[in-house]
């Protein structure tokens, strides 16, 4: 059958829909579908909200369609079909010395999904963002296939690179890949012991991939104590290999509860000794720490949970802590936290990245912890900061437009690429974003 | 790994991931099927993920000409050449009964077609002394069942013609698995209805690996199919001809 109807769901759980889905496993078999009009594509729906999904209308799934057609080994420039996925190109191309410039947190993303929201990883200080390493795509549009380039057709490329799949369906990517020293990462952690220490050595480090893990429930004079992983890619040691796990069932809603959680936190901060440690690590271990834990979005039970991640301007880190100090008074946060300095680099209208600071948590789906995201979210605003589309799953349109003063821009290109809003998605209309007004 | 595999119905999802895998390891791949475009995109991928050498060709199970191209190809590679045959087609049940002339076609696609590239293939293993093939047939073949048994009874045919084929090439040296997969969630079952424990195709192929090296002869996957089968085979006759499964 072409057409499945099921009920899915984004990474969170906590939104669903119901609809029809394709999944093609040749290239023409994608192209007769296209025939009869635009359908939105979806990946391995790893954004946390409804970035992927289209309640009651239909998407595409493309991780069937996810070969690696090409590589230059003299300008490190590989062609890949949209539905390949991140960690994949990795396992593929780290023993030969090259990795993706810019990996997310899961490797189970593909990219497409990465292009759709042009997303950042642990070295974005250095290397920017995911679609300013994209030296061009294949872009099936309203008009049929078109070949879109940074520096070819740079108003459409900024409209698709972060632009939630809404110009039209990625086919094919060629991705600049990196030269890496090897497929083992060098990583330094050490303890940092309060807000102050952890802003200072995020400003201070020089690692390629530089991330902070932060424990969401330690407050007062510990508050924003973490560790700090700093990264560097080697050669040479083979680490032993993990076996990878799965969460079975959807856990009970009380797996994550506050006691819990901060048990679990102080053990994970007291497991970096004092004196901090250099460990040698798979990449994947490094880069996709919780791909090895096959669903752990059912951690959180049958209800789900909700990520906030938002990015404030440098000057504006005071208002991160004051952020955080009131996550963690809430008792709510998981021990899924993360603290980044990002870099400026960004390569779309909607592209989330900001030179500041990102701060990402995730809490259970209760409605204590949405109405104290509704807040962080207020005050991100405040503070000159934005949400990332790939994790909200709560924020509404009128928030939304002050944090990205180029959409009218983004507006007006996908309204020619798209007149038809055949490619809305449920995020798309949740936050109103093709909506002039 | 001085190997080369000749896949027979290469684009089909379970034969890629059996590719991949075989791709990752370093061994060469001969890419057998009517799909040029799909084939070519196909091998570029094998060669990225570490295969030695990675070719398409043209291979019809319903046209006999297209086999001897393929074995002779397969002959001016050096070391152990195998074989894993993905090839099969599963019309309705309901279109064979409105017309009975579709037999022909799922018994050349899922049976005769193969059996026959297998037996011009036989003499190269036996005179490399070495060498696997694959068969993939299906649960289906255990028991003839109301939805699908023209499609089962051609499975069940190839089972028997591989049971013999392990017989004559073990005395060469030579290996044969036979493979029984459950449902794989590949575009064949996409949307099906009364469909449980659906195995993804990579899930698959690593049983089948694992099964060539450890020479196993027949291998359901994922596993516990081999229960499942062990009970519906075991009914008796007068109670299954009423059953509905």
């Amino acid at each position: 059958m072409l057409w499945k109807t099921a009920d899915y769901a984004g990474w969170g759980r906590a939104l669903r829909a119901t609809g029809e889905i394709a999944r093609p496993e040749r290239r023409r078999a994608l192209d007769d579908i296209l025939k009869d009009g635009l359908v939105p594509a979806v990946g391995m729906r790893r954004s946390y909200g409804d970035a992927a999904l289209n309640d009651g209308g239909r998407v595409i799934d493309m991780t069937r369609l996810d070969r690696m057609l090409a590589f230059d080994p003299a300008t490190g420039v590989l062609e890949v079909e949209a539905g390949a996925r991140v960690g994949e190109i990795a396992a593929a191309f780290g023993p030969k010395g090259w990795l993706p410039a810019v990996m997310p947190g899961t490797g189970l993303a593909t990219v497409g999904g990465c292009i759709g929201q042009d997303v950042h990883g642990k070295n974005h200080h250095h290397a920017g963002s995911f679609c300013q390493h994209v030296a061009g795509l294949t872009l099936i549009t309203a008009e049929g296939s078109v070949e879109v380039t940074p520096e070819g057709t740079p108003g459409l490329f900024r409209a698709t690179a972060g632009g939630l799949g809404q110009t039209g369906v990625i086919a094919k990517a060629r991705l600049k890949l990196l030269p890496a020293k090897g497929d083992v990462m060098v990583v330094t952690e050490r303890r940092v012991e309060d807000w102050d220490e952890h802003i200072a050595r995020l400003d201070a480090s020089e690692a390629t991939y530089t991330v902070g893990w932060i424990d969401a429930t330690a407050t007062g004079a510990v508050l924003g104590r973490g560790i700090l992983e700093e990264g560097e890619t080697g050669s040479g040691l083979m680490p032993k290999r993990v076996r990878n796990r799965r969460v079975p069932i959807d856990a009970p809603h009380f797996a994550l509860a506050g006691p819990i959680v901060r048990a679990f936190n102080n053990a994970y901060y007291r497991r970096v000794p004092a004196s901090g440690r250099t460990v040698v690590r798979p990449i994947g271990d490094f880069f996709f720490p919780l791909d090895k834990i096959h669903d752990w979005n059912r951690l959180y039970g049958k209800r789900g949970f909700h990520q906030f991640q938002c990015v404030v301007p440098l000057e504006a880190a005071p208002a991160l802590r004051d952020m955080l100090d009131t996550i963690a008074t809430s008792g709510l946060a998981s021990p899924l936290a993360v603290l980044k300095r990002m870099g400026q680099g960004r390569a779309g209208f909607l592209s989330f990245p900001m030179e500041g600071y990102t701060l990402a948590v995730d809490f259970p789906n209760r409605a204590e912890a949405r109405e104290l995201i509704r807040r962080l979210e207020d005050r991100a605003a405040d503070a000159g900061g934005r949400l990332y589309f790939a994790k909200d799953s709560l924020a509404q349109g009128t928030a939304i437009r002050s944090m990205y003063p180029e959409l009218p821009d983004w507006q007006e290109a996908v309204a020619k690429a798209d007149p038809g809003t055949a490619l809305a998605t449920d995020l798309v209309r949740r936050l109103n974003l093709r909506s002039t007004r | 790994m001085n190997s080369t595999w000749i896949i027979l119905g290469a684009t089909s999802s379970m034969a890629r991931a059996f590719a991949r895998a075989v791709a990752a390891e370093g061994a060469g791949v001969l890419l057998a099927g009517r799909d040029a475009e799909e084939l070519a995109a196909l091998a570029a991928d094998c060669r990225l993920r570490g295969a030695r050498m990675a070719e398409a060709v043209t291979f019809d199970a319903r046209d006999a000409r297209t086999f001897g191209p393929i074995v002779e190809r397969a002959e001016a590679e050096e070391g152990t050449i195998n074989a894993a045959v993905f090839v099969g087609s599963m019309p309705e049940q309901a279109a064979i009964d409105t017309d009975p002339a579709l037999i022909d076609g799922v018994v050349a696609d899922s049976f005769t077609g193969p059996a026959r590239f297998l037996q011009v293939l036989a003499p190269v293993l036996e005179a490399r002394g070495q060498g696997t093939v694959v068969g993939v047939g299906s649960v289906a073949g255990d028991r003839g069942r109301l939805g699908n048994y023209v499609y089962g009874a051609a499975k069940a045919g190839f089972a028997t013609y591989l049971s013999g084929l392990r017989n004559r090439l073990t005395r060469a040296g030579g290996h044969v698995v036979t493979v029984k997969p459950g449902f794989v969630d590949t575009a064949m079952t996409w949307g099906l209805p009364g469909l449980f424990l659906v195995a993804p195709p990579e899930a698959v192929a690593a049983d089948i690996l694992k099964a060539v090296r450890k020479g196993r002869n027949v291998i359901y996957t994922p596993f516990f199919w081999r229960y499942i089968m062990l009970i519906i085979r075991h009914i008796p006759e007068p109670v299954f001809k009423k059953m509905k499964i």
